[in-house]
C-alpha cells in the first residue's frame, strides 16, 4: 500500500469521526470511539502478564460458549418432568448437530468453572485483590456465587437421577435452619418435594435470571477493573511511572496486543474442550454421571449421591461438621471467607514473586486443602475420608483466619519500581 | 515467563484421558466387554439377538427404526423385514407390546426401557450380567439368579443359547474359625445351543448393540473431532506467529 493510499484511508476515518457517512451519523449518535478508547485500544494493560492472564478472556469466551448453545437448547428442551428427560435425549439423538450442541454446553459448565478457579488462584498469586482492587474482587466473587446458583439450577433440568437427588440434597440444607428451615425448602421447592413445578422454577431462573445478573456482574467487574487498572506479575502500580503522552510506561494497549495473546490461548482452550466433547463428553462421569443416563425416580434413591466435581470442596467441608446445621453454616462461612480476602491481607506486597516463606506454604497449604475437599467430596463419607476431610477443613479455614497475622510478619523482598520484562 | 501454560495444558490433557471412572459401586467384579460399536456385523447380530429375545419386555424409546437402518449400515426394507416387528412406521420409536401396569404386576416392577443402559451402568456392566444367570431353586418365579444383579425379577431369556450354569462355591475357614462361602466361579450344567465361546461372542454383540444405542453419535462424534482438532492446530500456528510477530516490538 502506498504511503498516499494509507494517508488517504487515515484522513478518511477522521471524516468519519467528525461527519460523513453512515459511520459519522452513527457516531454522532453514540459514543463508539469513547468507548473503544476507554475499554479496548485506549486501555493501558502492563507488557509483562504471564499465562496466568489468559484466564479472564477465556472465562468471558466459556460464558459465551455457555450462552450461545444454552439458547440452541432451550428451543428443544421441554421444562416439564413428563417431558424433560426425553426432550434431551430427542435433542442428542434427532436434532441436527443436537448433540454436539449439548455436550458443549455440558462440557461448558465444567470448564467454566475450571477456568474461573484458576483466574481465582491468579489473584491469590499475584494480590489482585488488595487495595485499589477489592471492589474488582467483590464483583468476581458475587460472578462465583451467581456461577454456582447458575449451575445448581442448570443440573436439575436433564431430569436424572443425579439431577433429582442432587437437588433433593441441596435445597433440603435450607432445612436446616432453624424455624424458617422447612417452610424454606417447601416455598424453594413450590412443592412437598422436587416436582414439575420446582423443574419449571428452575428452568425460568436458569435460563432469565442468573444470566441477567450474570452479564450484569461481569459489566460491573470489567468496569471495575478498567476504573484502576489491571494488576501484574510484579504487583506494581505500572500507573506510578507515566510518559509523557500520560500513558503508563509499562503498559501496551490492550487490543492489539493483549487481545492478540489471547487468541492462541483460547484455541488452545478450545482443544482441549473439543477433545473433551469429542472424545470423552462424560469425562470418566465427572461431567456426565453415570446415574444422570437413568430418568429421575422419586422413589428409588441412588446408591451414592455426589455433586458435579465443582461443588465437591464446599461439599466436603459440609460433611466433614457432624451437625447439620453447623455443616450448612460453616460451608456459608467457608464461602463467605473468600469475600474477606482483601481485608484480611495485611502484606505490604502484593505479589507472590515478593513474598515470603510463610505466605507460600500458606498458598501451597489452602491450594492442596481446596483439592483434596474436592476429591473427597466425591468420595463416600466414611471412616478415615471423614477424617481427611476434617483436618483439610480445619486448614482451609487457617488460611484466611491466620491470614492477618503470618502476612504481616512474614519477611517481603522489596518489589522493583518497574515491572520486570524480559522475553 | 511461558512456563506455567504447557503445565496446565498438560493437566487438562491428562484429565481428559479416559478410563479412570470408578466402577458403580462395590460387588461382583465385572468382565471387559471388549465390545466394538465400529463393527457393523456385530452390531447387525446384537440388534437381532435384541429384536428376538429382549424386545418382548425391553423397549428402545429413544431409537426409531430408521436411525437404527443407518447406524447398522442396513436398508430400511431390511429393518422392516427382519428387525422391525412391531411397529409400522420406520419413523416409530422401539416399544414394546406389554402394557406397563401388567408388567409391574408379573415382574414385580416393570422392565426397564434399555436405551440408555450402556451409559448408566457401562458396557461391562451389561456383558457381565448377561452372562452370570445361575441356576437358584430358592428364586421361586425364574429358577434363576444374577451374580450382577442379585434377586433380579429377570429370568434368563438367553437359556436356551448359553445353557445352564450353576454357581460354584469353596468353603473358606477364616482365621477366626469360621467358615465362609467363596464364589469360585460358574459350571455349565446344561450345555446350550451355543458354545461358550459363541455365547460370549453372542452378548458381546449385544452389549455393543445397546453401546450404539445408549449413544448413536458416538463413531460420527469422533470422526468429527479429529477434524476439528486439526483445524484448531492449524489456527494455533497461525495465531501464535500473529501473536509474536505483533509482540516482536514490546520491549
Amino acid at each position: 500500500m502506498s504511503a498516499e493510499k494509507k494517508n488517504a484511508s487515515k484522513s478518511g476515518s477522521a471524516v468519519g469521526r467528525e461527519g460523513g457517512g453512515l459511520s459519522g451519523w452513527f457516531r454522532k449518535r453514540f459514543p463508539w470511539d469513547q468507548l473503544m478508547e476507554d475499554h479496548v485500544t485506549g486501555y493501558y494493560a502492563p507488557k509483562n502478564f504471564n499465562w496466568f492472564y489468559v484466564f479472564g478472556s477465556l472465562a468471558l469466551l466459556a460464558l459465551i460458549i455457555q450462552i450461545v448453545t444454552g439458547i440452541f437448547l432451550t428451543m428443544n428442551y421441554k421444562p416439564s418432568a413428563a417431558e424433560a428427560f426425553s426432550s434431551v435425549e430427542y435433542i442428542m439423538r434427532d436434532v441436527e448437530w443436537g448433540w454436539l450442541i449439548r455436550y458443549m454446553h455440558s462440557t461448558g459448565a465444567s470448564l467454566f468453572f475450571l477456568v474461573v478457579y484458576i483466574h481465582m488462584f491468579r489473584a491469590l498469586l499475584y494480590g489482585s485483590y488488595q487495595k485499589p482492587r477489592e471492589l474488582i474482587w467483590i464483583f468476581g466473587m458475587l460472578i462465583y456465587l451467581a456461577m454456582s446458583a447458575e449451575a445448581f439450577f442448570g443440573y436439575l433440568l436433564p431430569w436424572g437421577q443425579m439431577s433429582y437427588w442432587g437437588a433433593q440434597v441441596i435445597v433440603s440444607l435450607f432445612g436446616a435452619l432453624p424455624v424458617i428451615g422447612e417452610p424454606l425448602v417447601e416455598f424453594i421447592r413450590g412443592d412437598y418435594f422436587i416436582s414439575d413445578v420446582t423443574l419449571n422454577r428452575f428452568f425460568a431462573l436458569h435460563v432469565i435470571a442468573l444470566p441477567l445478573v450474570l452479564l450484569g456482574l461481569v459489566v460491573a467487574h470489567i468496569l471495575a477493573l478498567h476504573e484502576v487498572g489491571s494488576n501484574n506479575p510484579d504487583g506494581v502500580e505500572i500507573k506510578d511511572h507515566k510518559g509523557p503522552d500520560g500513558r503508563p510506561l509499562d503498559g501496551i494497549p490492550f487490543h492489539p496486543y493483549h487481545t492478540a495473546k489471547d487468541v492462541p490461548a483460547w484455541v488452545v482452550f478450545s482443544m482441549v474442550f473439543a477433545l473433551i466433547v469429542f472424545f470423552a463428553p462424560e469425562m470418566g462421569g465427572y461431567f456426565l454421571e453415570h446415574a444422570n443416563f437413568e430418568p429421575a425416580n422419586r422413589l428409588k434413591t441412588p446408591e451414592h449421591i455426589a455433586p458435579v466435581w465443582y461443588f465437591t470442596p464446599f461439599y466436603a467441608i459440609l460433611r466433614a461438621i457432624p451437625d447439620k446445621l453447623g455443616g450448612v453454616l460453616m460451608m456459608g462461612a467457608a464461602m463467605f471467607m473468600l469475600f474477606l480476602l482483601p481485608w484480611l491481607d495485611r502484606s505490604p506486597v502484593r505479589s507472590i514473586r515478593y513474598k515470603g516463606p510463610l505466605f507460600k506454604i500458606a498458598l501451597t497449604t489452602f491450594v492442596v486443602s481446596f483439592v483434596m475437599l474436592g476429591w473427597l467430596g466425591l468420595q463416600p463419607a466414611t471412616g478415615l475420608y471423614t477424617i481427611l476431610a476434617r483436618i483439610f477443613t480445619v486448614l482451609y479455614f487457617a488460611f484466611f483466619l491466620l491470614m492477618p497475622i503470618y502476612s504481616k510478619i512474614d519477611k517481603v523482598k522489596t518489589p522493583p519500581a518497574r515491572v520486570t520484562y524480559h522475553d | 515467563m511461558t512456563r506455567p501454560f504447557p503445565i496446565l495444558v498438560l493437566g487438562a490433557l491428562l484429565l481428559a484421558a479416559p478410563g479412570f471412572a470408578a466402577a458403580a459401586g462395590p460387588g461382583f467384579p465385572l468382565q471387559s466387554a471388549n465390545a466394538d460399536v465400529s463393527n457393523q456385523a456385530s452390531l447387525q447380530r446384537g440388534a437381532k439377538l435384541y429384536m428376538n429375545y429382549c424386545l418382548g419386555c425391553h423397549s428402545l424409546e429413544y431409537v426409531r427404526y430408521n436411525t437404527l437402518a443407518e447406524g447398522l449400515g442396513l436398508t430400511e426394507e431390511q429393518v422392516a423385514e427382519n428387525l422391525r416387528f412391531t411397529a409400522d412406521s420406520p419413523h416409530a420409536q422401539i416399544e414394546i407390546g406389554m402394557p406397563e401396569e401388567d408388567a409391574a404386576d408379573w415382574f414385580g416392577l416393570a422392565p426397564p426401557d434399555l436405551s440408555l443402559i450402556a451409559r448408566s451402568r457401562g458396557e461391562d456392566y451389561v456383558y457381565t450380567f448377561l452372562k452370570s444367570f445361575y441356576v437358584d431353586p430358592s428364586a421361586r418365579q425364574t429358577g434363576v439368579n444374577n451374580k450382577v444383579l442379585a434377586g433380579t425379577a429377570m429370568p434368563h431369556v438367553l437359556w436356551e443359547l448359553q445353557g445352564l450354569q450353576e454357581a460354584v462355591y469353596r468353603q473358606e475357614i477364616r482365621p477366626d474359625g469360621s467358615r465362609e462361602k467363596v464364589f469360585e466361579g460358574f459350571e455349565l450344567v446344561q450345555p446350550g445351543s451355543m458354545t461358550p465361546d459363541e455365547y460370549d461372542q453372542a452378548a458381546r454383540d449385544l452389549t455393543a448393540f445397546l453401546s450404539w444405542t445408549a449413544e448413536p453419535m458416538q463413531l460420527e462424534r469422533q470422526q468429527l473431532g479429529i477434524k476439528v482438532l486439526l483445524f484448531l492446530l492449524l489456527l494455533f500456528v497461525f495465531s501464535w506467529l500473529y501473536y509474536k510477530e505483533l509482540w516482536k516490538d514490546v520491549k
